[in-house]
């Protein structure tokens, strides 16, 4: 009987995770430069954090991964973790609090119940969280960090879109529909339904008026911007704050040529968002977001903390990431030969290889992988080392592993 | 061409059997009290019809085991709240067995409202034989923090003490439930044809079809509205003083109800309406400091467990069926009570040339699919294929008739027996004994009390010994 693996979940061979350590080495890299801290938090978690409002959306808490713990007599839930912002919000509250402001990133897997079993249930995501500055500066520093770490990994033509998950809320409440009803189409626009908001109709008339535009997509938007505050200042005043931190976002995207695009309907994202939300894209696919959260450390018990944050998702990075610019790649590979006899000369010879920064494979007798790289025959005669070259098959002979490290350094 | 269908026992028995007699189908058997859980159909010779538990129905028609079932909406819905891609096709309102899903707490629970609930600081626990409905509820409105705790049965009789919210259902027009207050309903059940999916979208089923649909009385396929009437039946109970110092002890409905009873007058301890003839779930007793509630004896170690009792009369395989699935569960048995003696076995069907657990572990090994293993005692089911090393083994949880599923839907048993007579009857056979249970006292462990509960929690277990001494 052959076992196959669990529906929905991918394995990732040798080359997937060359690509995957190199996604988070380049995104290690770019947060670490720019002052984050690396986290990690478990992958179980109470059912309880994600339950509190404003938190996951209730169809996105029906596809959690849920169980009865070990001691689920008392009803406890555990989860998979669906999600890493509110765990770090958590671990924040649990033995950060004392610091102002915290710069955390992370590299982590959410989990999310799919019963086709055709998309991924087990999803990666490398991701920072900026906790405690709350301002256009500190949203555009993530949307700076991630579009840096994306180009670092040769993504070059990436498509950011924005919206704003206040201003969202204000124009549903706008439409004199029950608490309730927004609640629902909130959900709705955070679940991906970018018509949710058109399809509704303002009870203000001037709202009317001004809606499909204000609904429609731009590109450079700050003077539009600020032409409707201007305009809503007068019929709808609690449009202006949202509207103010939309316009110094754009500005400051603007001001450091930075090209987005504009369009309040496209929210998707977590119930937790309260400001700008974003969206980056590559080739018309979504590789990752993130947005403002300044509710969620209050709402978990923390205090009164501004938030913002992002992921990217590495599984739909590693479908884009160019093999060419892989680190790793230009360190040459030496295949060691040797019959049993001088097995441990082998060892030594290959020891002081990667010392001296090659990837040497002991030969184990079975074909290897098609690879281009030098072969050492360890003879137990002079000459001791036979070097064949990857190219024309050039051979070389050398008596010591110097030799051999000096030889691999001209010819290579 | 062969067509599958699942119809359901107990509630809705009566109505689809006169509905098919309508038919004209002559599923002769297929009756109150039935004996044999497979028909054939005199009508349509290609037809096959099997009985199961109504909650099993929907289950078994999404993994395609049957083509069309009869069941509940209640029960189609709460399959596809959690599972909502099943395949499965909700084909017909068949209008009768109607009654609706209410969300309800109790009168004297200090909450009227789900924006009361809301507010509670703790966490809400909600009992219910709708698991899955429970939980979408509860996330739908935002409980900050909540159990759900799936039960077996008897739900209304948990609140307040016991649980704050309780998903029960309610005949059409009358929620006639004692103490309880409805704060939203859920959903308006009748019963409903319902398809796999791709029998639906190949099989050609029309004539079938025809033959139920023209088979429907007048008025029903449209239910009316369901006004939601709240009467209090039963006597009032008083609600125990809030005093941590009564004993909270659980009696099983049922068939073990009789012996329990007997037990307890042996004893000298009188219960005042057990068995009740109106159902009435807290009967008193002669007992001070002692708080007795009915439930099923599935639902007690849990119950028992999570501390909403103290003591609980249930069997020996109930409490196993808990602690495989949580070993560190603070329950224990306390007195073997000795009535009630069932042995838990490993059933096959006659044809197989299976007698030992040796010969299952040759059948997993010698076949690509799944050996399925049914049960009512899913922890013990899975425990015996675990330790049996059954290789790729699945546990299809059943909630009765789980003799029916033998042997199509299901290869292997775990069951209780008294006799084996009903095993024998279904063509079964009995391959292993896995152990023997009695019904048994069962009780918290390790939990600090005040002197004065200790003393009477002893005093019960010691009177209780004494009366299955000398009996």
């Amino acid at each position: 009987m052959r076992v196959q693996k669990c529906k929905g979940t991918r394995d990732l061979s040798p080359a997937d995770m060359t690509k995957f350590r190199w996604v988070e080495a380049v995104f290690r890299d770019h947060s670490l430069k720019w002052g984050y801290e690396e986290v990690r938090t478990p992958t179980l978690e109470y059912l309880h954090l994600f339950t509190a409002t404003g938190t996951l959306t209730p169809s996105m808490l029906g596809r959690v991964y849920s169980f009865l713990d070990w001691d689920g007599w008392s009803g406890e839930r555990v989860v998979l973790r669906p999600d890493v912002t509110i765990p770090i919000a958590r671990l924040y509250i649990d033995g950060m609090s004392d610091r102002e402001l915290a710069r955390l990133f992370y590299v982590a897997n959410t989990f999310i119940f799919e019963e086709t079993g055709k998309k991924n249930r087990e999803r990666w995501q490398c991701g920072a969280e900026l906790i405690g500055a709350g301002s256009a500066t500190a949203d555009v520093e993530l949307i700076a960090l991630a579009t840096e770490a994306l180009r670092g990994l040769g993504i070059k033509k990436v498509d950011l879109k924005l919206s704003h998950a206040g201003l969202i809320k204000v124009l549903l409440k706008s439409f004199g529909l029950s608490a309730e009803e927004q609640t629902r189409i909130f959900d709705q626009i955070l679940d991906g339904d970018e018509a949710a908001l058109a399809r509704l109709k303002p009870a203000e008339p001037e709202l009317a008026g001004v809606l499909p535009a204000l609904l429609k997509r731009r590109e450079k938007a700050a003077d539009y911007l600020k032409e409707v505050r201007a305009k809503f200042n007068r019929h709808l005043v609690e449009l202006g704050p949202s509207l103010d931190e939309v316009i110094d976002i754009v500005e400051l995207l603007e001001s450091q040529g930075y090209s987005y695009i504009l369009d309040i309907t496209s929210g998707t994202g977590f119930e937790y968002y309260t400001g700008v939300i974003f969206q980056f894209f590559a080739g018309g696919e979504k590789i990752g977001g993130g947005g403002r959260y300044d509710d969620l450390v209050s709402l978990l018990g923390g205090g009164d903390i501004p938030a913002s944050g992002f992921a990217l998702y590495i599984d739909r990075l590693m479908g884009r990431v160019a093999m060419g610019t892989l680190a790793g790649s230009g360190a040459k590979r030496v295949s060691v030969k040797a019959s049993p006899g001088v097995m441990k000369a082998a060892f030594t010879v290959a020891g002081l290889l990667r010392e001296a920064g090659y990837v040497a494979e002991i030969d184990l007798g079975r074909p290897a992988p098609e690879r281009r790289g030098w072969t050492l025959s360890v003879r137990d005669k002079a000459p001791r080392f036979i070097l064949t070259g990857p190219v024309k098959q050039q051979k070389f002979e050398a008596d010591t592993a110097d030799e051999v490290i000096a030889l691999l350094g001209k010819k290579g | 061409m062969m067509i599958k269908i699942a119809l359901p026992k107990g509630r809705l028995l009566g109505e689809t059997s006169a509905l098919f007699e309508r038919a004209n189908w002559e599923l002769s058997g297929y009756q109150e009290k039935i004996r044999f859980y497979r028909f054939e159909c005199g009508r349509f010779p290609g037809l096959s019809a099997k009985v199961f538990h109504e909650k099993d129905i929907p289950i078994q028609v999404a993994v395609g085991n049957y083509d069309l079932g009869i069941c509940g909406l209640d029960w189609a819905e709460e399959l596809l709240v959690k599972y909502p891609a099943s395949d499965l096709v909700k084909v017909k309102d068949l209008g009768y067995g109607a009654r609706a899903l209410y969300m309800a707490g109790s009168r004297r629970g200090g909450v009227a409202t789900i924006e009361e609930v809301k507010e509670k600081p703790d966490t809400v626990r909600i009992v219910s034989e709708y698991p899955n409905l429970a939980t979408a509820f509860a996330a739908g409105i935002r409980l900050k923090r909540f159990c759900v705790f799936p039960l077996w049965g008897a739900a209304e009789v948990y609140p307040p003490e016991s649980a704050d919210l309780v998903l029960v259902p309610g005949d059409k027009g009358v929620v006639s439930l004692d103490g309880l207050m409805v704060m939203d309903k859920i959903l308006d059940s009748t019963a409903v044809l319902i398809a796999n999916k791709t029998s639906w979208e190949t099989k050609d089923m029309k004539e079938v079809l025809a033959s139920i649909y023209g088979s429907l009385v007048d008025g029903q396929g449209q239910p009316g509205p369901v006004a939601v009437v709240v009467t209090e039946t039963g006597e009032q109970y008083c609600p125990p003083q809030v005093d941590g110092d009564i004993v909270r002890l659980a009696l099983a409905d049922g068939h073990q109800q009789e012996p329990t009873r007997q037990l307890l007058e042996k004893a000298g301890i009188t219960v005042n309406d057990y068995p009740s003839s109106s159902q009435n779930r807290r009967p008193v007793v002669g007992l001070d400091g002692v708080a007795i509630k009915v439930i099923r004896p599935q639902d007690m170690p849990s119950q028992v467990a999570n501390g909403n009792f103290d003591l609980a009369i249930t069997g020996r395989d109930w409490l196993k069926n808990h602690l495989y699935q949580f070993p560190q569960s603070p329950v224990e048995e306390l007195l073997d009570l000795k009535y009630g003696a069932v042995r838990i076995v490993a059933v096959v069907s006659n044809d197989l040339a299976i007698d030992d657990a040796e010969g299952l572990r040759h059948l997993s090994a010698g076949r690509t699919e799944p050996i399925r293993v049914a049960s009512e005692y899913v922890n013990i089911a899975d425990k015996y294929a675990r330790d049996n090393h059954l290789g790729h083994y699945r546990v299809v949880p059943t909630w009765g008739a789980t003799e029916a599923f033998l042997p199509e839907d299901a290869d292997l048993l775990i069951e209780n027996t008294e006799t084996g007579q009903t095993i024998a009857r279904h063509n079964l056979k009995i391959i292993d004994t896995l152990f023997r249970s009695t019904a048994c006292l069962i009780g918290g462990k390790d939990t600090a009390f005040s002197a004065v509960k200790n003393r009477r929690l002893g005093s019960i277990v010691e009177t209780l010994r004494r009366a299955v001494e000398v009996s």
